[in-house]
């Protein structure tokens, strides 16, 4: 019997296919892709995948555009712009830092008070010790690093969910940062190197860097898409539309130079939008360019498959969670030098606002999905919220409703695509 | 034992490209039994597969293929028996130990990572690095598409996610995969379990193009329809006893599921010329 199916498929011996594969170097990818495979897809398949950016970044133009014309232009003016960013710094560096956990399809509600109580430690080194600056900002970063640790540990090998690991957490630290005040409700910094990393007058970097620096950026991106783009030609494998990467290369270019001129036509690029966006490229190439990163997503992806493959998901879960506190503690540092003091209060909206740009801008509460581009976009968007209504003097009860909603339909939005993707996916 | 003759048989049916000149199968389980409990899931099971082998194992629920498979890729290893790779005795204690020694097991679901691309799932834990330990991307998909071309599998594109490929497609991905991995036994788990027709069909062309590269494969299923197109030789398990081993040429499915189910065995047994306990070569 199966003499017979040999017969009729006389399959072809693997060396003569071993032939075709040093054949020609055109001949490598037709052999297997078959673009016509490709499933024809709606614009609403689109947006949902590949093109999921598109609706957020549109949520911004809304927004930017409602702004702009109910303060008669005050929202874009200069000082405003430099002022959002401002704004938006620790909650963005924290929503970086989600990002990571997020990714691995788990949550920490602790990063807030984590951030501010890393913040303290610095502070009550520094201040009450005399602790010399560096030396109690690394103690502080690495208190963030020991508290993700920990975190890690419990969900990760104790199996503890998440939430509530974080959650508990979220209290004991809130509890332990009071203690270290010790009564104490606002602590001022004086320390000037502290200060001077975003609360004085000379926290911007010289026009040179400002400008230089971003131009670099975009100048190494343009090239390595070049580079990627002659080597796989070469290697005849497919590639963009060179249409393609001329887009990318001027869009880029135009974003960054836009975010440079306006920074540039107040004060300068002020160290903590340069420590922010530092970080994103950092974390980026870090997400896409390496296994470690890979194995990220594989791990929210699906943590058994994951584990079949030999990664160590361990590790990568306890890991995750000790860079998210490291760079809340990252962020608290900022905020803290921001406002030349830490307080005891915690901000309530600071968690919130963390997790929201993460989620608004299109990281899944499902893990294994979204860029930590996304998080620039979401904090964005929130924090054109918040400054726009601060513009128009709407109070706290406004701004936080409003929030809260555009949070929902963000999170609503993240469940569906997830359910159309399952019902389209196989 | 009847294991010097039974792979005499899967030399006729196809000619192994690179065997090792003993005549020593590629992997050799010899009197593996396994309990849980009270309950004897394999007794003294023997169980060999050569070379350019495709070996269909196949038994009722219960029987004790699973047990067998799990003992095979180190997720549940045996109480007692010896396990010879090439004929060397090896021990396999744990999952990591049977693919260090070369042994892939494609499970249907749970091997791939949905939300990865075709490429990263293919080198996933293996991933090849360059400049600053940076991913080679170029270098993997080069190679992906070198392994998914010797497979004939035909993708859309290396570069989309998983979760968009049919069963098909998926289950070819997770065949390639272990092949990356220099596997020299495949275990497949009810492979075309769940797939539509085409897709069976593709399935089954990429269990003949494993044979073809040589590997020894074993295939668990629960559908003769495609043992029967696919298999050198069947392997029966019943009530964890290995009570058949049929040459799929001479044999016809009611035979097979006659061994399966033990019913008219005895007549089974006297055409055989063989007693229980023995693998009985099905029409010799």
């Amino acid at each position: 019997m199966s003499d017979i199916i040999e017969k009729n498929d006389t399959p072809e011996p693997s060396e003569s296919s071993q032939v075709t594969a040093f054949g020609g170097p055109e001949a490598q990818a037709a052999a297997v892709e078959v673009p016509s495979y490709m499933p024809r897809r709606t614009i609403g398949q689109l947006l949902r995948g590949d093109l999921g950016f598109v609706p957020v970044l549109f949520t911004l133009i809304v927004v930017v555009i409602y702004f702009t014309i109910v303060t008669n232009g005050i929202f874009l003016h200069p000082e405003n712009l430099s002022n959002l960013v401002g704004q938006i710094v620790t909650f963005g560096i924290l929503g970086l830092g989600v990002t990571m956990v997020l990714l691995l399809g788990e949550i920490d509600l602790s990063i807030a008070s984590v951030s501010v109580f890393c913040a303290v430690v610095m502070a009550v080194l520094s201040e009450r010790h005399a602790v010399p600056a560096l030396v109690a900002i690394l103690v502080g970063l690495l208190t963030g690093a020991i508290v993700g640790f920990i975190n890690g540990f419990f969900v990760a090998i104790v199996r503890v969910p998440s939430f509530i690991v974080t959650l508990a957490a979220s209290i004991f630290y809130s509890g332990l940062l009071l203690n270290l005040l010790a009564g104490q409700s606002t602590l001022i910094i004086s320390s000037p190197f502290i200060v001077a990393i975003a609360g004085s007058a000379e926290s911007f970097l010289p026009d040179y860097l400002g400008v230089g620096l971003p131009l670099l950026a975009v100048l190494l991106y343009a090239i390595s898409l070049i580079v990627s783009y002659v080597r796989r030609k070469r290697a005849g494998l497919r590639t963009m539309s060179l249409l393609q990467i001329v887009l990318r290369i001027v869009i880029s270019a135009l974003l960054v130079g836009g975010a440079v001129a306006v920074f540039e036509s107040y004060h300068g690029v002020p160290y903590s939008a340069a420590i922010l966006f530092g970080l994103i490229t950092l974390f980026w190439l870090i997400m896409t360019r390496t296994s470690f990163g890979r194995h990220v997503y594989a791990v929210g992806g699906s943590s058994e498959a994951a584990r079949r493959a030999g990664i160590n998901v361990v590790g990568i879960r306890i890991t995750c969670f000790s860079l998210c506190s490291t760079l809340a503690a990252v962020g608290g540092i900022v905020f803290a030098s921001y406002g030349t003091a830490v307080a005891s209060q915690i901000d309530p909206t600071l968690l919130l606002n963390a997790i929201a740009a993460a989620v608004i801008g299109g990281v899944s509460l499902f893990g294994g999905r979204g860029s930590v581009w996304a998080v620039v976009l979401g904090a964005l968007i929130i924090g054109s919220l918040v400054n726009g209504l601060a513009l128009l003097s709407q109070g706290t009860d406004v701004s936080e409703m409003v929030e809260g909603a555009v949070l929902l339909i963000a999170v609503s939005v993240d469940a569906l695509v997830r359910r159309a993707q399952q019902r389209t996916g196989r | 034992m009847a294991e010097n003759t039974t792979p005499a048989v899967g030399e006729t049916t196809s000619p192994p490209p690179e065997r090792p000149p003993s005549g020593e199968p590629r992997l050799r389980l010899r009197g593996i039994s396994k309990s849980f409990g009270a309950v004897r899931a394999l007794y003294k099971v023997d169980f060999e597969v050569n070379d350019g082998e495709v070996v269909g194992l196949v038994g009722d629920n219960g029987a004790g293929k699973s047990t067998l498979i799990k003992v095979i890729s180190g997720v549940g290893p045996a109480d007692e028996g010896e396990i010879f790779l090439e004929g060397q005795k090896i021990s396999i204690p744990n999952p990591q130990a049977a693919n260090r020694v070369g042994i892939e097991t494609v499970y249907q679901d749970l091997a791939l990572c949905d939300n990865l691309d075709v490429v990263a799932n293919l080198f996933l834990g293996r991933e090849e690095r360059s400049f600053l330990r940076s991913l080679d991307e170029i270098d993997m998909e080069k190679q992906a598409l070198n392994v998914l071309r010797t497979l004939d599998v035909k993708l859309p594109s290396t570069r989309t996610a998983v979760a968009t490929l049919s069963g098909g497609q998926r289950q070819s991905v997770a065949v390639a995969k272990s092949i990356l991995r220099k596997a020299k036994v495949v275990l497949l788990d009810e492979p075309t379990a769940a797939l539509g027709v085409a897709q069976t069909r593709q399935v089954l062309n990429l269990i003949r193009r494993l044979r073809e590269q040589g590997l020894a494969v074993v295939v668990i299923s629960h559908n003769l329809a495609d043992v029967f197109e696919v298999v050198d030789r069947v392997i029966v398990l019943r009530l964890g006893r290995r009570v058949g081993t049929f040459d799929i040429k001479t044999t016809t499915p009611e035979q097979i599921v006659a061994a399966i189910t033990g019913a008219e065995f005895g007549q089974l047994m006297a055409t055989n010329g063989t007693t229980q306990d023995n693998d009985s070569v099905g029409g010799k």
